[in-house]
């Protein structure tokens, strides 16, 4: 930790969110807001002296309330940056200044209570994100008291009890009367492999914590009971397994069953009921204290960043990776990586290999001082372009300029452009060519498609990010669906020309999907809404000229919604049976009179 | 190995395409759905197309070395692979057509596995018909292609690393010391994250800090 403080070249924001990211790979610009900490880090010397006179006392986070820390604090003591900080909520002087103890007290005066909040603006190649976890709040769980009963704890608040530099300095007692409590209980998977509560998952970290904590226990107090409540023991890590026998050697007691109640005794002990899965017998513990093993839950900033990125999470919140085993560490978005449990609950040696990982991935693309970029780009074709400005007008990165005064025809800063391919589709007078996805190759494909037999076969585009990725998802998960589906490939959803739609319906296509990102997840800030208006206006067409508007669907698929996808593709095939030979050949006639 | 392969640039596609394709089995992942030689028959047919044929792995090392051949003796100048998705093996093959002088823009992958073998495991003649019609359509989009180069861009080599956790220091540092700038960026006053909470750690009972 104190080498990040210390490291030349390691610019380190506490107190500081990231609230914007611009740009693409090699070239992101990123806004960040300082909060103002009120003390100055690089003069403080962390003497604790204003922290001496301030007399405001609060609970102190670092302890989860388990001890106090006053309104000018330092989280904690091998903190760094090392330098206090004011809470400003809790500070009295702040403004009005009716206190002030600490200005008065610091010697190097370093407190400021001007000081606000900053927003900087930091210019990188590549991003890693390792927003790590939020434990699992059990509050939801009643059957286990943990609001009811003051000597059932998490976890964490249990660790930092037998932590030597916790509030207790490292001596274990029961919160209700200080004493050493002669028997202690832990229940596993709290908040995981629930349907119920908390998440589905494994949080993967639980047993192991636990099997240190029962070590912990019977190192320091031999004599105390110990018992553990627990569906399976996951001990698959190096060493983990003889950890794990050397806990059963020393006294702890496993037993197979997660309690169905807590109930507080008289001296505000717990009563717990469990059907132990060996006898197939309800028995009866009562234990002086009792451990929750609280899971992962993704932390609480992770959607706010997806959203701020274009990242994708999996249903169960936490990053999704570009490809679970062969790009374990990057996003599918080039430049930025995954670090930690960010993506996934895991304990700290896995966290870390995964970072180093990190790290040298980004390293690969930085090393070479330059970054190549796909052609697949935009292309004006000049002679055909009427400086209409549309296409300006939908490009989500500003990389088209058009100068309509003058009727000066588009130009494409291909730099800018990533490719999406929205102005080729909403240009009226195909005076713009996306490279790699051009019309006669996407036409080409359209019409090969439904070259033979076409009223059995659903034609589906799908944009490369999230729902062809949620296709091969399904192919992953071995999803069943039926076999007449047809995926042509695009780079957004909003490259997907009225044409093709028109094209598929007049080659015999009895329903066309156009499938993509949800809105607000779009690779391309926000390509998709002008799908969804495209959409839109074709469904008044086709009402019009006495199409069934059902004909053509638009789905939002995830990269991680691979059931999705394939209940899509189901309900495709009932839509698909609804319509007759006739009323396809009465479409391809109405569209043949156009 | 540097061959250079004529390629006519037009806007609706090479009148004289020279087609190679390949029907990946992926062992069984393909092949127990999916009559893979059959497929590769149904297509030799087709305008433009060379060469066509089934193949165990297409991207392991004799499968590549095959087709890298297969382009040099028949003057292949444009690729569909038909094989797992270009999700996964897009890089691969492109590289591997690029080593024998085609434009990697020049390849297309159908994909048979996770978006049909793997789909539709239990119908094995649908999913032939199936793997038929987007090999089918794979050659008409590569009849269509044109090759592209790859353009290059200015970049900073920094990285902004997101949490000062566990996992944000290790990388920090790695990155760091490799002799690239780093921000690291915490939302809590100090970095340490859920670590610096706890003492003894797994398996070992040693410290975390």
């Amino acid at each position: 930790m104190t080498d990040v403080g210390r490291h030349p070249r390691i610019q380190l924001l506490t107190l500081s969110e990231v609230v914007d990211v611009k740009g693409y790979v090699g070239n992101f610009k990123v806004k960040i807001i300082k909060k103002a900490r009120y003390v100055d880090e690089t003069s403080c010397t962390a003497c604790g002296d204003c922290a001496n006179v301030c007399p405001v006392v609060r609970p102190d986070e670092f302890n989860i309330g388990l001890g106090s820390r006053k309104a000018i604090f330092s989280p904690f003591p091998q903190a760094v940056p090392s330098a206090f900080l004011i809470n400003s909520k809790e500070c009295l002087g702040h403004n009005p200044a009716v206190c002030s103890k600490c200005v008065e007290v610091c010697a190097k005066k370093c407190i400021n209570f001007h000081m606000s909040d900053e927003e900087i603006i930091e210019e990188v190649g590549t991003i890693i994100v390792a927003t790590g976890l939020t434990p699992y709040d059990p509050t939801e769980l009643d059957e286990y008291g943990y609001t009811r009963f003051d000597n059932v704890l998490t976890s964490l608040e249990f660790e930092r009890l037998v932590n030597a530099s916790g509030p207790t300095k490292g001596n274990l007692i029961r919160p209700t009367d200080r004493k050493h409590p002669k028997s202690v209980g832990f229940i596993q998977c709290v908040g995981s492999r629930s349907a119920r509560k908390g998440g589905l998952y494994c949080s993967n970290i639980c047993c192991m914590n636990t099997i240190k904590s029962t070590f912990i226990i019977k190192e320091h107090y031999p004599d105390v009971e110990v018992k553990v409540f627990y569906i399976d023991i996951r001990a698959f890590g190096k060493g983990f397994e003889d950890l794990y026998s050397r806990s059963r050697r020393m006294g702890a007691q496993y037993i197979r069953g997660l309690p169905g109640s807590v109930e507080e005794t008289d001296d505000r002990s717990l009563r717990v009921a469990v059907e132990n899965a060996a006898t197939g017998k309800l028995e009866f513990h009562e234990l002086d204290m009792l451990v929750l093993a609280q899971g992962m839950k993704p932390a609480p900033s992770t959607q706010r960043l997806q959203e701020i990125m274009g990242l994708q999470l999996t249903p169960d919140g936490f990053y999704l990776e570009a490809h679970p085993k062969l790009q374990p560490v990057d996003a599918a978005t080039r430049g930025i990586f995954f670090a930690g449990c960010a993506e996934g609950p895991k304990d700290i040696k896995e966290s870390v290999t995964q970072a180093s990982a990190a790290a040298m991935r980004a390293i690969r693309l930085m090393c070479k001082g330059e970054i190549t970029t796909e052609p697949i780009t935009s292309v004006i074709i000049t002679e055909k372009c009427k400086a209409c400005g549309k296409c300006s007008e939908v490009c989500p990165y500003n990389a088209i300029t058009v100068e309509v005064k003058n009727k000066k025809p588009a130009v494409v800063n291909s730099a800018a452009c990533s490719g999406c391919g929205t102005c080729s589709a909403e240009c009226r007078f195909d005076a713009i060519s996306m490279n790699h996805f051009t019309d006669a190759q996407i036409m080409g494909q359209v019409d090969s498609m439904l070259e033979t037999a076409p009223e059995t076969k659903i034609l589906a585009f799908a944009c490369t990010w999230c729902s062809y990725a949620g296709a091969d998802y399904a192919g992953v998960s071995r999803l069943q669906y039926p076999p007449n589906v047809h995926l042509i490939r695009v780079m957004c959803s909003g490259r997907v020309d009225e044409k093709f739609i028109w094209d598929g319906f007049r080659k015999g296509a009895p329903v066309v999907l156009v499938s993509g990102c949800h809105i607000g997840d779009c690779h391309y800030i926000d390509a998709n809404h002008w799908t969804e208006k495209r959409v839109a206006r074709i469904h008044k067409k086709m009402e019009k000229i006495g199409l069934r508007p059902e004909r053509l669907q638009l789905e939002w698929i995830s990269a991680a919604e691979g059931i999705r996808f394939a209940e899509t593709m189901k309900r495709m095939e009932k839509i698909r049976q609804t319509i007759t030979a006739e009323e396809i050949a009465e479409t391809q006639n109405i569209l043949s009179k156009l | 190995m540097s061959k250079s392969i004529p390629v006519k640039q037009t806007a609706t596609g090479d009148q004289n395409p020279r087609i190679g394709v390949y029907v990946c089995h992926c062992g069984l992942n393909i092949a127990q759905s999916v009559d893979c030689a059959h497929v590769a028959q149904t297509v030799e047919q087709e305008d433009g197309v060379v060469v066509s044929k089934d193949i165990v792995y297409a991207c392991s090392e004799p499968g590549q070395q095959q087709i890298k051949q297969d382009i040099l003796d028949n003057d292949i100048d444009r690729v569909v692979i038909a094989s797992c998705s270009p999700r996964l093996h897009e890089p691969t093959f492109k590289k591997m057509v690029e080593s024998v002088g085609v434009n990697p823009y020049m390849m297309d992958m159908a994909n048979l596995r996770e978006q049909c073998s793997w789909v539709h495991m239990h119908e094995r003649e649908e999913a032939t018909l199936k793997a038929e019609t987007l090999v089918h359509m794979s050659i008409a989009r590569v009849r269509q292609l044109e090759p592209l180069i790859e353009d290059t861009l200015p970049l900073t080599a920094k990285t902004l690393v997101i949490g000062g956790g566990v996992a944000g220091i290790q990388a920090a540092l790695d990155l760091a010391d490799s002799g690239y700038d780093v921000t690291l960026v915490e939302k809590s006053p100090s970095i340490g994250g859920v670590m610096a909470q706890i003492d003894k750690t797994f398996p070992t009972m040693d410290c975390s800090i």
